[in-house]
């Protein structure tokens, strides 16, 4: 068995304690390799950047833990946006209510560290049955649909709420989601009522909502742990994405250079042959 | 550096290594690692819907107030036909109530798909072709994209001559569209590994990375 037959043929556990050791590596020796901030980013960067206080964002953590990694640094990076920007958020879990126990402690942990009040700065809604209707329902009667926050107390009784009707009242959705959770709200509130809508999604999916934004129904993309990233580096606080990156850029590294190898070794072979 | 003194935080740990595992081979702690996952998944769901939607939006409003919300023992007995299915006998009731879900879920949802997944997707491909603003112009790369990706999806005429050149063109754009969508998969898959190791080093080993 010559070189090139043995490199088609290297034992995968090779390849994973390689990928392995680039992912773990940058953690200890870091190049400072740049983040780019694409437009899609940008959008919703420069969509919060310019609403007032008075103004409402409603986040949905559609999540679950799964896919923890990749959504947690976007909502947290947009949380401490709209914190540091005194915009009002109302955050829920429409689509996946096991989203509840990854959204709820941090939203909490964050608005301590901002001197938020609940109930006049952020108001948590939670998972309610039926998120298509309760996506509709939203755009007719906002208070009606949900009633109460997560912890029983009616939305007419909490200032922040008792002022969003519909979704006249809140400036722009963001859909946190691992699933087709975002497609939900483009159908259901943007296509009927015309919410502005902005999604932050695992990588998995971003190939195939570009689509949406390039159509207009998203307003801009947060697409995965680059998306988280590149939000921290615009609000100058670098976190869990940006930690994540450099190790992120040295697997993928890694892996072309395995795609090359493992093509030439079979082109080399094949022409042996 | 400090060690965690969360149990939870440990227990998590011990489960992630249990899962990696099976990256060197099959084996029980992998096992162990899976059942337990599936096993609190389904626990989760079970008293979830129960409380949320049997308890919260059933009996807790007839119990409180039946006057006003009795018109939910209509859904109520559907959701009981449902459960029908398992009975041979009578499994024909399920059919009422799976007709009326698909009908109202069709009715709740074809026209809004067919508005935001067809037609304005739609008008975003009738686009201004524009030389001028990026180099040869995105929007003539969407355009020639749409139509020979619609072409090569274009069965009832053979791939051949003019309409084979541009279903052949067509493919090209199928695939630079797979090998994006692939290239995003690996990138999300490290992303969970990397998210891993970021707990195993600052929750589990609490050191400090950023």
């Amino acid at each position: 068995m010559n070189f090139w037959e043995k490199l088609e043929k290297l034992d995968r556990r090779i390849i994973y304690i390689i990928i392995t050791l680039a992912v773990v590596l940058p953690f200890f020796f870091r190049m400072g390799l740049p983040i780019k901030i694409s437009p899609e980013t940008k959008a919703i960067y420069d969509y919060i950047q310019n609403l007032s206080p008075t103004d409402v964002v409603f986040i949905s953590g559609d999540y679950d833990p799964q896919v923890d990694a990749e959504l947690t640094p976007m909502f947290e990076a947009i949380v401490r946006h709209c914190f540091e920007r005194n915009v009002k958020i109302v955050v829920s879990n429409v689509y996946n209510p096991q989203g509840v126990g990854l959204v709820e402690p941090r939203l909490k942990k964050l608005a301590q560290e901002y001197k938020k009040v609940y109930g006049v700065d952020y108001v948590f809604l939670g998972w309610k049955y039926g998120y298509s209707l309760l996506i509709m329902g939203m755009g007719r009667d906002f208070k009606g649909t949900w009633q109460t926050d997560y912890y029983n107390t009616s939305l007419e009784d909490l200032p922040l709420t008792s002022k969003i009707n519909n979704y006249n009242d809140i400036a722009l959705v963001i859909s946190l989601t691992g699933s087709g959770a975002y497609v939900a709200w483009i159908y259901y509130a943007y296509v009927q009522f015309k919410a502005k809508i902005a999604a932050g999604i695992t990588a998995v999916m971003a190939a195939d909502s570009y689509p949406y934004l390039q159509a207009g129904q998203l307003i801009g993309l947060l697409g995965g742990l680059r998306g988280a990233a590149e939000y921290e580096q615009l609000i100058h606080h670098p976190s869990l994405g940006s930690a994540g990156m450099e190790a992120q850029s040295w697997s993928h590294i890694a892996i072309i250079l395995f795609i090359i190898l493992g093509n030439l070794g079979y082109f080399m072979s094949r022409k042996k042959k | 550096m400090h060690l965690s003194t969360d149990p939870w935080v440990w227990i998590a740990f011990f489960f992630t290594l249990s899962i990696f595992t099976f990256l060197w081979k099959d084996n029980f702690l992998y096992k162990l690692a899976e059942n337990v996952t599936v096993g609190i998944g389904m626990g989760f769901w079970i008293v979830l819907w129960w409380n949320q939607t049997v308890v919260g939006q059933f009996w807790t409003p007839l119990s409180t107030d039946f006057g006003s919300n009795f018109h939910l023992i209509i859904p109520a007995i559907m959701g009981l036909f449902m459960i029908t299915r398992i009975i041979p006998k009578y499994a024909w009731m399920s059919r009422y109530a799976l007709a009326f879900t698909i009908g109202s879920g069709a009715g709740f949802g074809l026209p809004r798909v067919i508005q935001g997944g067809v037609l304005q997707q739609l008008y975003a491909t009738l686009l201004p072709i524009n030389f001028t603003s990026v180099g040869l112009g995105y929007n003539l790369i969407i355009i020639i994209g749409t139509l020979s990706s619609l072409i090569y999806f274009f069965f009832s005429k053979e791939h051949k001559g003019a309409i084979g050149g541009v279903a052949k063109l067509g493919i090209w754009f199928l695939m630079i569209g797979f090998g994006a969508t692939f290239g995003y998969t690996v990138m999300a898959r490290l992303s969970l590994f990397i998210g891993r190791v970021l707990f195993i080093l600052k929750d589990v080993f609490g050191m400090h990375l950023f």
